[in-house]
This record gives C-alpha cells, structure tokens and sequence, in this order.
C-alpha cells in the first residue's frame, strides 16, 4: 500500500528527561521517527522536554515543543498546530500515557486528531492490566493468576486465592515503580499501599509468583496488511523475579529448541492481533516453567520499548525507523532493508554471533537505598556487546561495564576480588549463599565463586535458578582460566595459550593478572602503601600481554552486522570485533577521524555526552571527513547504524580501542566528547601512539592537575578559593583551620562527586576523616575553602587558539556546594551586573587561551561579594552543551569539531556572546522515588538521572516550566507547608507574605509560623511528627499539601524534616529544600497565577529572536 | 582428548577444527543454513541427504536432543559444521546430547571452524563439494572423485522401501497417498491433523498402482538432490494431470511438479536454507516468512509460459518461484516448507487448501 496523502502533519510525543527506566532509547526511537517521516515528506511536530536530546535539535522536526509534556500543553500544541496526526508509540511509557489522557479529555477528537501506530483502545487493551488479562484468556493463553485491587482491604481477600509470595505491579507506571514482591503476610498492606500511591489510577495487580521460571522477550512488528513478523528473541539470563531492566540478557534465546520457540511466536503473532496494535513494534514477555514447559504470558508493550532499542542494535534492523514508516501505510515488504539493499524489511533478522546486555547501576550513590534487585527497575544504564559466542560476548559486556571490571572476574580488581576470596577462604559461605539467594548488582561474580569453589551446577541452580546452560558457559570460562594456569606455568606464553583465551574472551588485563597472579597477590597484599606499584603492576603486565599478541598477530578481526547470518551482501559498515580467522573491516583510504563514546548511561554520565558524540560525526560528514563511532551502549543515537560513517559496536577499553585504531588508522581520535570515559584513557592512548585531536591531553593534564592548574590561575591573576592537600589527619585539620571553615572536602581519587561534603566545623571534619575518606599517602584528601552563600556559574565557551566566543553563561538557581548537575540554571544570568558579565567573558577567554584549547571548555565559577573564583576548568564537552546549544541555537559541539579539524571561529561568524530576550532554565530530574528511604537534600554528589528545559519571555514563567516538565506541578491555589531554618526565614519574607497576599493558605511547624505570623502573615500551626496527630504528614496523605518549603537546619539527621522529605516524594508534592528553589519556584508561581496561561512556542521561532 | 578435524572445500579452502560425532571421514555438497533454532530438525531432514551442514547459527548443541523433534527416524546429513558446539545441554525435554546423537549415527561433525567465513565463501562461490577429515593426506583427490550435486537422484535412497499407513485412520476421511522422495514427519503430522487418512508409497512407485487404493489425493513431497536426476518424479506429475487428480507438492515434489508441466529448473548458487525468508502470496497480499531448504529452483520464465498456470508466491529476496496452482484443475505446490519445522508456521493453511481442494 502506498504511503497516505490523507496526512500531511504528524505530531510526535517524546519521552521527556532521562529517568530510571526510560532513558536515551527514546531519543533513539524518536529521532528515527522524526527523520523517517520527514524523509517521506510529512510536516513534523515534536513535542519534548528534554534538551539534551538528538531529537529536539532544530532540523529534525519543522517545528519543535520543549515544553513539559502534560496533557493540557500538548493540547495547546495541538491546538495551534492542528496536527492531522499523532503518533504516540515512540516515547515510551509518557507519550502513551499522555495520548490516553489526550483521549480522555476529548482534545483529540475535538481536533480531529487521528492516532496513527496504535489506537486508543489496544493501548488500553496492553495496558490495563484487566483487560490484558482478559484478552489473552479470550485467545486461550495463560497469565498467572492475579486479581486487581484498587484499595488495601480489597486487596486482603487476595491473600485466600492466590499462594505467596505474590507480585504487587501498579498499573501504568514504568519501570515497574512501585512494584514489590511480598513474601509474607506481615508485609502484604504496607507494600499494596505503597503500589497504589505509585500507580496515577490508584490501581494494583496482585499475582502469582512466577519466581525462577526462565523469561523471554519478543520483538514483533505488524503492517497496516497485517503482515507480523519477529525481529527477535531476547533472553532473560537473570531469571523471572528480576526485572528485564535489571536483567542480564542474551539474544537470540538460547535455550528453547525450535518447536518450543515458534510456540512463542506463534503466541506473540495472535497477541499483537488480539490487542490490535495498528501498525509497529511492540514487545512481549513470556515466562516458561524450566521443568515442563508451560508458557505464562507476562506483559506487552504496544510501542517501541528499551528493549526494541536493544533489539536494534541487536540485529540492526532498525525497529523505531520502520514503526513510522508502518504507521503512515506504508507495509514491510514495499521498505527495504538497508543494510543488505536489495532484500525487503519484511523478513525475520538471523544473526551468527550472541549479544549480551549488562545493566549498570549506581547504588553508590544513594545511601541507604534497597539494592537487591526485584521487580522495580533499578539501574541507571546498560551496555551491550557482541562476540561469536556466548563467552566472548558475556565478558566483552562486563568489559564494557567500565565498573573496572575487565570481564568474569580474574582482572586484579582486587576489591571486589579479594572479598569475595576471603569470604570463601574464612568458610563464608553463608554470605555467598545470601549473595546468590538475594540477587545484587554483583552477584554474577559470586556465580563465579561457587564455580571455582567447586559447587555442583545443582548447588548454583537452585540458588539463583540461572538456567544450567549458562552457569555451564561460565563454568567453561573458569575451566578455560584454569588450563591456562596450568600451562603457562610450564610454557609461558604461547600462541596456542594466548589465542585459546582469547576466543574466550579474556581481555590483556585478565591475561595480564592470571599469569602473574601471585606476585599481584603479594604485591597487594602488602597493604596501602604498595597500591600505586600495584596498579602500576598492573598495567605493565597487561600491556606484555598485548605486546607478545601483537607480535604473534594475534589481533581481533571486526565481523559485521548484517541482518541475515551472511547470507547476503551487506554494505552497512556496522563492525564487532571477535577473535576468529576473518576481518571483515575494508578500511578506506579517505581522511577519517574516530569518535569515543561515553558507554553505559550513569549519572553524571548521560546523553548529553551520546548528543556531542553524534553532533562530532554530523560536523565531520558535513567536512566530508570519514567519521568513525567506538561505543557500547545500545540506547542511544550514536550507536545507530546511519549515525556515522563506520559503527564499532565495542567496548571502551584501552585494548579494544587500540585494537580498533590499528585497524583503522584514523587521521586522528575526539576524546573530549563522550564524558569522563573516553577522557581517562586519552594520556594511555596518546603513549600507545594514538594521536588525540582538539584540545592537547596535556592542557587536559593542565586544568585537572591542582598544582598546574593553581599556576595557571595565578599567572592570570585570577582567583582560586583557598585549597590545600592533605595526607594526614593533622594536615587536614591543619589545612581547614588556616582557611577557615566551612570547608570542602573530598577524596582527591573518586570523580562525579563521589564522598564529597561541606563541613562547618572540626568536629565533624574528624568524623568524616575516619568514616567516609580512607586517607592515606597515597589517597590524600582535598580542602578548599567552601563559599557560603556564593552565587554559582557555568560557562561552555570554544576556541580556536586565536579567539574565544563563549556560548553561554549559565546562573546556577542552587548556590555553590550544590553539584552543578543538580541544580537548576539559567540563561542568561539575571542576578549579574554587565560588569560581572564582561569580567567572566574575560576570564573565561584567558583561561581558553592559556590552556591552549582547540574546541570546547567549560568553566565552573563560584561569584561571592563581588569576587569571581574560578572553580574548575574542564577544556572538552560539558553536561551543559546540548542546553546552550538548544537556548541559543548555536551548534557548539559541530563547531568545536570543526575547529579540531582547523577551521576558525570567524568562519561561523562567532565572536560576540549572543543576546536574546527570553529566558531559558535548566532543571535536573533525580530518581528519588525509586530509592525509598534515601534522603532527597540535594549535595555535591550528584544524583540526578536527567535534565528538562523550561523556556519562555520571563524567567517566573520558565522556571514553572521547568518544574512542572520535571515533574513537580507548582500549584495556583490552596495550602503551602513552610518549615523553614532560622538562616533563611528573614530572606524569604517577601516572598512568603506574596504568596499570602494571593490567597495561599499557610501552614508550618511552630517555630516558622511563629515568625511569621508577627509579621502579620497567617499562618497555621502544625504538629510535627514527633508531636502527636494529626500531623503533617496527615495532612499530606491526605492530599491537603499542595507545595513544600523546607530548608533543613544544618546538620543533617533523620529528624521529622527526614519524614515529610520523603513523604513528599511519595505522594509527588513538590518540595523545595534550597532558599533559592523555592524563591524561584514562588516567583513561578506567581507570574503564571497573574497570567492565567502558559506561553508555548516552537524552538525555530526562539532561535529567530536571537542575535 | 580433542582431535583435530579438517574441513576441506573442493576449490582447496580449509579449516582446522575440532571434531566431534563420528570419527569417520566424510564428502558431500557443503551448504549453510541460517535458522538460530531447530538443528534436530535439520540434521533429520532427508533433504539434506548428501549434503554437509553449516549452522550459521555459531552456538549448537544448547537444548541437547530430545525423542520428539526428529523430521525422520535418523540422522540424514553427511556432516554437520559449526562454530561452537555446546557440550553442556539444558531443556526439559533433552534426552542426550548432540555429540552423543552424532556419534551413535556414525556422522562426523567439526566445530571450532569459523562458520561465517564458510558461509561468504559458499556465498560468493557457490554451494561445493566439501569433505570433514581427519587425515589430510589426500583428502582433496579424494573430495574430487565424489560425485556432484547436479545430476544425482538423491531422492530414491532416502525414499521408503514399501508403502505403510501413517497415524490414525477415520472412516469418511479424504484418503491421500504421501509420494516419498525423502518425506517430513512433520508434513504426515500435519497431513493426518488436516483430516486426510495417509497413506505413504516409494516416490517410484507408479501412479496407477497407487490409485487402486482409491485416493482422493496425492502429496509429492520434499526430497534431496537434483529433480532432472529422477524422471519417474515428472512422469508421476504427468499422469497426475491426466488423471486431474488433487495434487499437492512441497520443495522437490514442487519442482517435479514443475517439470511435469513443462517448465525447467536450475541449480541456484548457494540455496536457500532457513527459516527467516519472505514470500509473498500473489492472492492475498501477505507475507509469509517461511522456512525452506532447496538447492534447486524452478525457472519463472518457463513457468510463466505455461498456460493455465499462475504462480502464486514469490521469494521477496530474490523474486524466484515460490509457489503456483493450477486454474484449471485441482493442482497446487509450494518450494518451500509450510510444515516449517524448524521454522514459523505461518503457512500452515496451505494443508486446509489442499483439504478444501478435494472437498471441491
């Protein structure tokens, strides 16, 4: 069928900012789509909120929305731009959600809205979990038994139908947010409760356990004609129990034959036509009973999911790019395949390697968090690899991890290594037991430990029902490690050694450990003091493995995704490595430079850094220079096949990039975009011969260095806050006293902010000495005089050597101590006299030119009574790129790419900052609700997961903006509980009689409206919790909260203030807990109150304002 | 305890693997099949007679042997290649292992051989003669002196010796006699599903011998080797046709079919071997994704030119002949296999229209 002229408009949901459980790949997803249907001709309007998207970049829809994605915005949108269409499977759980609230409200029809890829009633039909159930027993397929429940007493009866443990799912939430396994009676109404306040309709699935069944995935796509097919098959490693984001998985399945596989297709075909999903992907779990077989249906998304992303990358049939050409008409076999050209969409991709996908967490960052692992998603990320079999793909995805492992273990990692080695030697085995019961993020090297305490496969199954198949794979890597052992005792290295290992997919480093093991072992053993030799060590007999390999050609041949096992020719250049006779990889002879990507998503390491990795590749295919991608995460754009001219799919390790280089032999290699991963290995690369381009890894070594970079701030005649290093426990104490408290410290070896604090007095300085920091010689603590009160400012600045043109100054809403990835900013500043400006401008242009940078700085500066201190200097790709960029319509990575390649600012007409009248404001997103119990103040250690942008004429409005596409709703009317420290309530006087003024009702703890109340401002009194009931958190629970102002009382413990923080969070009230949040947050409130609408406008028309 | 095992490829490529199976030495044609499941199915399909597997598929082996899932009583390839052979087995429905099925068959396997460059060998240079061997000496003479694909009956050494009746009967049902050139178990399962009593002849055995039994149809079924290689196949369609018996072929059965009516068929370079191709049904519209496994293939131009014939499927990679059926009388084949096994079921009505086809 041809494509429909009967549409001409499409409307696009995105997904909004990156959350635990609905990351880049919705970026991916809607990217394909925006580009899809444009290239068919349709007008493109994209709604998202989320700047640091590839899919809000000004040329991908003709007109884009970041806007918050509620209904009553999309409605305006919709209004404005009367849309013949609205495609709502792209953008995940939101834009399905959002488009059935669109539904309920009548907008779409009121417009004449049609939806296009799913309608309204298959979204509900997978959706509610009632009317799923109720489909798949209509077509004859089993769900487990469940019963839904819409309040706790309902939901008792449940506990006489259905055996426990039972799964708790809240309807409509993703991730699995709120979702709980109970094991006993005791637990059974708290948990309920907790889903019912998780799920927006109040609504919970009680159902069977299906605990320890094996899972699979499917990936079906169906036509307008009614044409299904399957793109694949995904297996959940982690069995059910464990949520499939959580999960490690394998594709293709491995463990079905063939009859019982097409049993699930066969399920998955009249599945999707039960549900009647129009046109597009959708996914499918199953769970089967390992002893007989039965087959239990699980749930079915009815849009492109994370794991359609991972089934892309998979097979690289692109799933998101097909759905929207599906969803305007067209059918599967009128759309080639790309990547073979002359062979139709309509197939079913067979691959001839296996693919593993790793979640990565970042619990390390959350205090207090639960970390087991359940039926709530918990990670932050995921990396993907591909090897020719199992256990060359399985460690390749450890590898790729950059959890600083480099495979199954046997890496000198000896942190994790050796606790684990003392637990078994100490007979611990009840704590490898637990460990294996009660799934955490590391529990597959405890795997490995029973394994090579000799435990029976039946032992390792019945405790973590991980099928035998796999613990066998695993077992075989053991047993691989062991003969190796043996015969490099007597041989040394030998060719047929080295290449055996190899194929099993052990790195140089592990090569490098396990034949030095026990001089490693000694070395470490030898305590703090040997730490650096050790690691020193470390590096030096990886790299004689790599050596003796290079020597003997045993090197990696790049194998290619192809879609169809080799049966056909394919002209994609979408590489993996893998160590077997043939490499596939027909190097160009063009000029071509290579990219390293960020790997997995985690926090303070996300899609900004895949945005400047890809906006790096369109800079060079616009130079016409060959760009050549290196990542392993499978969410996002950069790793999409038509991204760059040649995709290896691979992890970012020192090896595998050599490897790859060496294969290539680019003109020259971008560290400075994919974060902090690409940037840790720049000075390992440049001694290995890799010639780095931009910004020099010793002007790199220049601004990280504390004493380089103090020189460079002298010689400017710039200002540093005080600072010192110190080795011991008198040196810190020492060092604090001579600056003056309140102090900032942190280890000076971890990054991100990890371990980092503020600290008022010598009292606690001690206390964190000897609990958080492990000081010693070798991990000195750094102290620098931390400035109170000071205003905090971001600038993303480039320069060409000659000149500098500074692409914004950012206004941090939170002041300085707050990470800066945590807090709200602004362009353009608006607390900043022009003086300040010109004197950052000018700075900021010294600092440029001193570090010698080619490309892109950021520079983060601390503004205090009228001083400007520089903060630090980072001369690569900042967080804040993709939101200045979208702000000002200024492609800062595609030039400072072009400048790398040696083109001048002049030539892009860059030199003056620019000016515009609106303003833009950044928010961060952090994932509190799904860590219960984790204290939500916001420190220097960043927490958030993602980012929104708020934009409009007037900085109330964008500000009310940016929350509300967060997820916070300031409210117009009703009742504002205040609970603010002694420091802050003067300075929020005004503001809180404002809101008075305006009809707020006011509500606080006794001292607070005391204060207020003398200023002759109402202001009821409350009980705390400790006080008796009814108390706030009764009043929250019963919804009469609308906002929360609380500012804690400097030393932080878990007091009432602890409670309603996190009381808060449940039941989503908005809450501020800095001075400045809730000041902006009041002035928000007020400047929508007075205008009574949202101001909307595409961002094409922004860029037309600025100058 | 690992043995080193060569393949060898008639135009001189080899490999060093590891063998597994049978110790013995064996030649055939060498070809690839890109399923990711089904290798029991695979390995029991007589149509891989005289033929040297490669899975392209690089881990086999993973859900072990089980009684069911055979296509035939035996094991019917001459060898079996991949990349990586699990010894380790785990379903509930496993009985032994693969290396211990292939051992007991006497058919020799090799794994640790890169597969995938087997396969874009085999694709650019088309399917060959290979052999797996564990003495090298001589191997390549050896692997010339083997017959070729072209030009060899296949079919009649895997085809039943006598007729025998295949699952329950039922009185009042539609009697239809299976010609047997290398016939599916799973085409018979279905046959008697679809509601016919089977009934199931040698593939030589004349036409007019068969019909005193009264049929009300005939099934040619699937098979290995060349189709010119076996006239009594073509001469069986021709009486067929005389007769305006409802007659049904798949794969081998398709391109006797094919040459009763006058159309020729050719040997493609390398086949088509998995359960991932599309065809679509020239009546309906859809698509079906199929499994097949042929060697040969008939020629659309002469096919075309035959009156009162329309093809009704085409190969949506290659736009070569996939199906036809008569206008006239009761007469339908298909070249690949709607029985699948391994593979999806998505063209199982094809037995209902076959049923309805006597029903008429």
């Amino acid at each position: 069928m041809p494509k429909r002229e009967d549409i001409k408009k499409i409307l696009i949901i995105g997904s909004g900012p990156i959350l635990i459980g609905q990351a880049c790949e919705f970026d991916y997803s809607g990217s394909q789509a925006c580009k899809s249907l444009k290239e068919e001709g349709y007008e493109v309007i994209l709604i998202n909120s989320n700047p640091a998207t590839i899919m809000t970049d000004p040329d991908l829809a003709d007109r884009t929305y970041i806007e918050p994605i509620t209904p009553e915005i999309v409605e305006k949108i919709i209004k404005v731009e009367r849309p013949d269409a609205l495609l709502p499977t792209v953008g995940g759980q939101t834009a399905l959600n959002i488009t059935l609230a669109l539904e309920e409200r009548g907008t779409l029809k009121k417009y004449n809205v049609e939806l296009i890829g799913a309608n309204i009633e298959s979204i509900k039909k997978a959706e509610d979990r009632a009317l799923f159930k109720e489909a798949m027993i209509k077509i004859g397929l089993n769900v487990p038994r469940s019963v839904l429940a819409s309040s706790v007493e309902e939901a008792m009866g449940t506990l006489e139908k259905i055996p426990l443990p039972i799964i708790i799912r809240p309807a409509f939430t993703l991730g699995g947010t709120g979702g709980n396994i109970v094991y006993n009676k005791e637990d059974f109404a708290g948990l309920v409760r907790k889903g019912l306040d998780e799920s927006p309709i109040s609504q919970v699935l009680l159902e069977e356990s299906l605990l320890g069944w094996k899972e699979f995935e499917l990936e079906v796509m169906r036509d307008r004609k009614d044409n299904v097919v399957i793109i694949c098959s995904i297996e959940n490693l982690d069995p059910m129990g464990i949520h499939t984001g959580d999960s490690i998985t394998v594709a293709p399945q491995q463990t079905l034959t063939d009859r019982e596989y097409q049993v699930l297709r066969d399920m998955s075909i009249r599945i999707i036509r039960e549900i009647g999903v129009d046109t597009g992907g959708s996914n499918i779990q199953f769970a089967v009973n390992p002893d007989d077989g039965r087959v239990m249906i699980i749930e079915m998304n009815p849009r492109v999911s994370r794991s359609s992303a991972l089934a892309s990358k998979a097979t690289g049939f692109p799933i998101a790019k097909i759905a929207a050409k599906l969803s305007i008409g067209l059918t599967l076999d009128e759309i080639s395949n790309d990547i073979t050209r002359e062979t139709p969409a309509c197939f079913e991709p067979t691959i001839d390697y296996v693919v593993v996908k790793v979640p990565r967490w970042a619990f390390e960052k959350f205090e207090g968090a639960d970390t087991t692992l359940g039926t709530q998603m918990k990670s932050v990320g995921e990396a993907m690899s591909i090897g020719r079999t199992f256990k060359e793909s399985f460690q390749k995805a450890l590898r790729s991890l950059e959890t600083d492992r480099f495979g199954f273990g046997s890496d000198g990692n000896m942190e994790i290594e050796e606790s684990i080695r003392y637990m078994a030697e100490g007979q611990d085995i009840n704590t490898i037991e637990k460990e294996l019961l009660n799934p955490r993020c590391d529990r597959i090297f405890y795997v490995r430990e029973g394994i090579r305490l000799g435990w029976s496969m039946e032992r390792l199954y019945e405790l973590t029902k991980i099928d035998p198949w796999f613990l066998a794979q695993m077992k075989e890597l053991v047993d691989g490690e062991n003969t190796y052992t043996a015969d490099y005792s007597k041989n040394g290295f030998t060719a047929e050694n080295i290449v055996t290992m190899k194929k099993l997919g052990y790195s140089d480093r592990q090569l490098g450990f396990i034949s030095n093991k026990n001089e490693l072992i000694a070395l470490y053993e030898k305590g703090e003091s040997a730490r650096k030799e050790y690691s020193m060590k470390l590096q030096e007999v990886e790299k004689n493995v790599r050596r003796f390999r290079i020597d003997n050609r045993i090197i990696p041949g790049f194998r290619l995704v192809d879609t169809c096992g080799g049966e056909f020719e394919a002209f994609t250049p979408y590489y993996y490595s893998s160590y077997d006779d043939e490499n596939e990889s027909v190097v160009s002879d063009k000029k071509k430079i290579m990219i390293l990507g960020g790997g997995p998503n985690r926090i303070g390491q996300g899609i900004e850094f895949d945005y400047c990795c890809c906006h790096a590749s369109y800079a060079l295919r616009e130079e016409g220079v060959e760009s050549i991608m290196v990542n392993s995460n499978p969410e996002t754009v950069s790793t999409d096949y038509d991204t760059s001219d040649r995709l290896y799919f691979e992890p970012l390790t020192l090896e595998d990039i050599l490897s790859i280089y060496n294969n290539e032999k680019p003109d020259g290699v971008i560290v400075q975009f994919g974060g902090q991963t690409p940037l840790r290995l720049a000075k390992n690369l440049e001694k290995n011969g890799v010639a780095i381009i931009g910004t020099s890894p010793d002007s790199i070594d220049q601004a990280e260095d504390r004493e380089r970079f103090a020189d460079v701030v002298r010689r400017l005649n710039l200002l540093q806050p005080e600072n010192g290093i110190a080795y011991t426990q008198g040196d810190v104490l020492g060092i604090a006293a001579g600056i003056g408290y309140p102090v900032l410290v942190r280890p000076s070896y971890v990054l991100g902010g990890r371990a980092m604090a503020i600290i008022y007095d010598q009292k606690s300085l001690v206390d964190y000495i000897t609990t958080a920091a492990n000081l010693s010689p070798e991990h000195p603590i750094l102290v620098d005089k931390f400035l109170e009160d000071a205003v905090e400012i971001d600038v993303d600045a480039l320069c060409d050597g000659e000149s500098v043109y500074v692409g914004a100054i950012m206004e941090h809403v939170e002041e300085a101590g707050i990470h800066s990835g945590d807090s709200a900013c602004i362009i353009p500043p608006i607390s900043l006299s022009p003086e300040m400006i010109k004197r950052i401008i000018s700075a900021t242009e010294s600092l440029a030119m001193e570090l010698k940078v080619i490309g892109l700085l950021n520079i983060q500066y601390a503004i205090k009574e009228s001083e400007l201190f520089v903060i630090e200097v980072n001369p690569r790709a900042s967080r804040t790129v993709p939101f200045v960029s979208k702000t000002t319509g200024v492609p800062l990575a595609k030039v400072a790419v072009k400048l790398m390649l040696g083109r001048k600012l002049k030539e892009f007409g860059l030199s003056e900052m620019k000016k515009f009248p609106f303003i833009s404001v950044k928010e961060a997103v952090l994932p509190f609700n799904k860590f219960p119990g984790v204290d939500i103040l916001l420190s220097p250690e960043m927490r958030s997961t993602g980012e929104v942008m708020g934009i409009s004429m007037d900085f109330g409005e964008s500000f009310y903006k940016a929350s509300l596409a967060a997820g916070d709703r300031l409210p117009m009317k009703g009742t504002i509980f205040l609970s603010i420290n002694r420091r802050s309530k003067e300075e929020l006087l005004s503001d809180v009689k404002a809101l008075f003024d305006n009809g707020f009702r006011l509500v606080a703890t006794e001292g607070t409206a005391r204060f207020y109340s003398d200023k002759g401002i109402t202001c009821e009194t409350i009980r705390k919790v400790s006080e008796g009931r009814p108390n706030i958190l009764d009043l929250v629970k019963n919804d009469e909260i609308n906002m929360i102002i609380n500012t804690p009382s400097g030393k932080i413990s878990k007091d009432d203030a602890y409670y309603i923080r996190q009381t808060a969070v449940r039941y989503h009230i908005p809450i501020m807990t800095t001075i400045q949040a809730a000041k902006a947050a009041i002035r928000g409130i007020l400047e929508v109150r007075k205008k009574d609408d949202i101001f909307i406008l595409p961002i094409q028309e922004y860029h037309k304002k600025v100058t | 305890m690992t043995k080193k095992s060569y393949l060898i490829l008639e135009d001189g490529l080899e490999f060093e693997g590891t063998g597994f199976g049978s110790d013995m030495e064996t030649i055939g044609e060498i070809v690839f099949n890109t399923s990711m499941s089904g290798y029991q199915e695979v390995l029991t399909d007589p149509s891989y007679s005289g033929q040297i597997v490669t899975m392209t598929y690089p881990m086999i082996g993973n859900y072990g042997i089980n009684d069911d899932d055979g296509e035939s009583s035996r094991i019917q390839v001459d060898g079996f290649v991949v990349k990586e052979y699990s010894k380790t087995y785990s379903n509930f429905r496993a009985v032994r292992s693969l290396g211990e099925y292939l051992k007991n068959a006497g058919i020799p396997a090799i794994e640790g051989v890169d597969t995938r460059k087997i396969t874009r060998h085999i694709r650019d240079r088309g399917a060959m003669r290979a052999g797996i061997f564990h003495d090298k000496k001589g191997a390549l003479k050896r692997l010339l002196a083997h017959p070729k694909m072209e030009g060899s009956d296949l079919a009649s050494g895997v085809s039943c010796r006598e007729p025998y009746d295949y699952g329950d009967k039922k009185d009042g049902r539609p009697k239809v006699a299976v010609f047997d050139f290398g016939v599916k178990k799973n085409i018979l399962t279905l046959l008697v599903n679809t509601g016919f009593n089977v009934t199931v002849y040698p593939g030589s055995m004349p036409l007019r011998q068969v019909l005193k039994e009264r049929h009300d149809a005939i099934f040619l079924s699937n098979g290995p080797g060349d189709p010119d290689a076996v006239p009594y196949g073509k001469d069986l369609v021709t009486s067929a046709v005389k007769e305006g018996i409802p007659t049904f072929g798949i794969c081998l059965g398709h391109q006797f079919i094919a040459l009763g009516l006058g159309a020729r068929t050719f040997k493609l370079k390398f086949g088509h071997r998995g359960a991932n191709q599309p065809v679509k049904n020239m009546i309906t519209g859809n698509i079906e994704i199929t499994s097949q496994n042929h060697g040969f293939a008939v020629d659309i131009e002469s096919m075309k030119k035959i009156r009162d014939i329309e093809i009704t499927h085409i190969n949506l990679n290659d736009n070569t002949v996939e199906g036809i059926r008569h206008k006239k009388i009761p007469l339908m084949a298909v070249q690949y296999h709607p029985e699948a096994s391994p593979g999806p079921h998505d063209s199982q009505y094809l037995f209902n229209e076959f049923y309805k086809m006597i029903k008429r």
